[in-house]
């Protein structure tokens, strides 16, 4: 397979492909952290995840013809706003989902997994009535489009470059949040010991929902930055859920490090091999050997020790 | 314990109690009986495809209400055991005289179209029909063990093995898609004509292809009635209250699981081998994620510890499915969606649970007033 191509070919190849599976990893990522987040502390599966970055999505969408056909002055700047709205609503969602739902059956992980889905059910036709089964993009502004050329044969898109640093920021962020503040203090307290954390005064009910629902809201921000590199759709988020899972399986539960690791080497290998196999195949052979990994290390490349 | 009155000696373990046993002529009368007399053709092979999927809310009762272990590719056996059938139907449907108009006669219509010259190896058994119906049963048990044994001996369970079965429907439902030219890809195996030379598609057959169906998922019912009553069915509940009891007592807790899942699975796959002959095709839109977590909320409905209820919700949730999609289609997933919430906050035992607390307890009470004695006996064994 590698007989076609000359070194320097091959050398552009992996650059050009590692960069599309950064792009992929970021997505990745955004999404993966939300999810890690609330299965880390509450063991609870959000099968309605995709529906929420998907929210985030249209919002950016909304977000998008608003400034277009009103405030036409203030386009380059919307998608900052788009995101921040993004975050809100699918954050406020997550919230109130919480409350509704989840919080009765957290003796029942399982259950929720069967809950959600049905959330998640909810949600996709309650897009396809208000926005219609076609598929939607967003309109860019123009400092976004275009790519930078670093030799002759490899160049990098601007979008994805921009895509990349949000996911910075969002990372150090969440981890800022999560290992310096008082909040990450009282998420991780809960994580390790709910009852003992209860008994020294947190109150856990609160942490969990405000936990739910930064990670929905990072889930919205994930999918304002997937506007950027593909359209969106009532069932875009389904076909993103299962790998999202995997990653944070993959990762170990509870590990923002084994997120991040894992995000990257799927992507990673994803998009590599894409490029020398059909896609299909690619993903094949990508989803196989996370499942094979994960059948002989069932706890995940990092774990944390935690007493149960 | 000792009883008060050795004389008259209760069989404390029947294979079935006497409400079961209604039940069961219910179950038998409404399916063979009642169905058959009211529903057209059209309808009754209607009910037919819905009763195939009853069987993997069968396996599902056993594997996830008794053993505890929710398995969300379960369309991965539906999928195996309908393809395997498939397989074998579809081959015979291309003889050399059925596809001389190809530039390969002999092979099927789709390895044709995707320029595939020779029949691939893996297809070749399939001409013969004793080896299909074996290859039904033995590979998805297969499957499952090498799955079940791989995660139990890890004592992987709960969510984390619901969302690796859950990938794994994914990865067969990519790799059949993107084989087009050994799998049918998107489309699946379709134009299935006979079964060992017996036409299948004529209403006579589907006929008869319904009460051979309706008799498999009877016997599958007293299989599993067999494995609940056994000892093995009571290790099951105990692992899935207690596991590390269970584990401490000495069992092999991963063997026992393993066992519930391969029987789920060969139930699906008998499943699947019927759905094909009653509908004519197979295609990777019943392999999938999607209607694998739907076979769940099957069992659910129905409840996830009764082996009639599995049978019931899965003719209820179907029958709805029909009705509102046919006239209202955008309300039939937000239907379908509250159907998943309401189950789980409001009726975790579903039908047979609301049987169980509201009904049961009047017909008992009616029946002990109506005659005092043996009614004692029927209430304590009905509960």
């Amino acid at each position: 397979m590698f007989g076609d191509y000359s070194l320097g070919d091959l050398g552009a190849i992996f650059a050009m492909q590692g960069f599309a599976g950064l792009i992929l990893f970021s997505v990745y990522v955004l999404m993966a952290l939300g999810l890690a987040i609330i299965f880390g502390q509450m063991g609870v599966i959000n099968m309605a995840h995709g529906e929420f970055m998907i929210l985030g999505a249209y919002m950016t969408y909304l977000c998008s013809n608003f400034f277009q056909t009103q405030l036409p002055a203030l386009f380059p700047a919307y998608f900052f706003i788009a995101m921040a709205l993004a975050f809100l609503a699918s954050g406020a969602l997550g919230m109130l989902v919480e409350w509704a739902l989840i919080r009765h059956l957290y003796k029942r992980p399982l259950d929720t997994l069967l809950a959600t889905w049905g959330l998640s059910l909810i949600l996709q036709q309650a897009y396809r009535s208000i926005f219609g089964a076609r598929e939607v993009g967003v309109e860019l502004p123009s400092w976004l489009i275009g790519s930078v050329q670093v030799t002759d044969t490899i160049e990098i898109p601007i979008n994805g470059m921009f895509v990349m640093a949000i996911t910075t920021l969002i990372t150090v962020g969440v981890a800022l949040l999560m290992y310096r503040s008082r909040f990450g203090a009282q998420v991780r307290a809960v994580v390790q010991n709910r009852a003992m954390a209860g008994a020294v005064g947190i109150d856990t009910e609160r942490v969990d929902r405000l936990t739910f629902g930064l990670g929905c809201g990072i889930a919205g921000i994930a999918g304002s930055a997937f506007t950027m590199v593909g359209s969106t759709g009532p069932t875009s988020g389904q076909l993103y859920i299962v790998d999202t899972f995997l990653i944070v399986v993959f990762g170990g539960a509870a590990s923002l490090l084994g997120t991040i690791a894992s995000a990257f080497s799927i992507s990673q290998t994803q998009s590599t091999l894409e490029f020398f196999l059909s896609g299909s195949t690619a993903k094949v052979l990508t989803l196989l050997a996370v499942v094979g990994i994960l059948m002989l290390r069932p706890q995940g490349l990092f774990t944390l020790k935690v007493r149960r | 314990m000792t009883r008060s009155t050795p004389k008259t000696i209760v069989n404390d373990n029947p294979f079935m109690k006497p409400m079961e046993w209604v039940s069961l002529a219910l179950l038998v009368g409404v399916i063979f009986i009642l169905l058959p007399m009211l529903l057209d053709a059209f309808r009754l092979n209607l009910v037919g495809k819905y009763l195939t999927y009853s069987f993997v809310a069968l396996g599902l009762v056993i594997c996830w209400g008794f053993g505890g272990i929710l398995s969300l590719g379960q369309g991965v056996f539906f999928g195996l055991g309908g393809y395997l059938m498939a397989m074998y139907l579809k081959l015979e449907a291309s003889s050399v005289e059925n596809t001389k108009i190809q530039s390969t006669p002999g092979i099927p219509d789709f390895m044709d179209w995707n320029q595939i010259t020779e029949l691939p190896w893996f297809w070749k058994p399939f001409t013969s029909l004793p080896f299909t119906l074996i290859a039904v049963l033995v590979v998805p048990a297969f499957f499952a063990f090498v799955i079940g044994t791989a995660m139990f001996r890890r004592r992987v369970g709960g969510t984390y093995f619901a969302i690796i079965t859950q990938a794994i429907a994914a990865i067969l439902t990519i790799l059949i898609v993107g084989q087009q030219g050994y799998t049918g890809g998107i489309n699946g195996i379709t134009d299935l004509r006979t079964l060992h030379g017996w036409d299948i598609r004529t209403d006579s057959a589907h006929n008869i292809l319904y009460f051979v169906n309706a008799g498999l998922l009877v016997a599958c019912i007293l299989f599993a009635q067999a494995v609940k009553k056994s000892k093995l069915g009571r290790i099951l509940l105990a692992m899935r209250d207690k596991e590390d009891r269970v584990r401490f007592s000495g069992y092999q807790v991963a063997s026992f699981k393993t066992f519930a899942f391969c029987l789920a699975a060969v139930f699906a796959a008998i499943g699947g081998a019927m759905f094909t002959l009653q509908v004519g095709f197979m295609s990777p839109s019943f392999v999938g994620i999607v209607p694998s977590i739907e076979m769940v909320i099957y069992a659910a409905v129905g409840g996830r510890l009764s082996l009639f209820g599995a049978v019931w919700g899965t003719l209820l949730v179907n029958w709805a499915k029909t009705t509102f999609s046919e006239s209202f289609p955008e309300l039939w997933l937000f239907g379908l969606g509250g159907l998943f919430i309401l189950v789980v906050l409001a009726f975790p035992n579903g039908l047979a649970g609301i049987y169980r607390t509201y009904v049961e307890p009047r017909l008992t009470r009616r029946v002990k007033a109506l005659e005092p004695a043996p009614a004692v006996a029927l209430s304590h064994a009905a509960e």
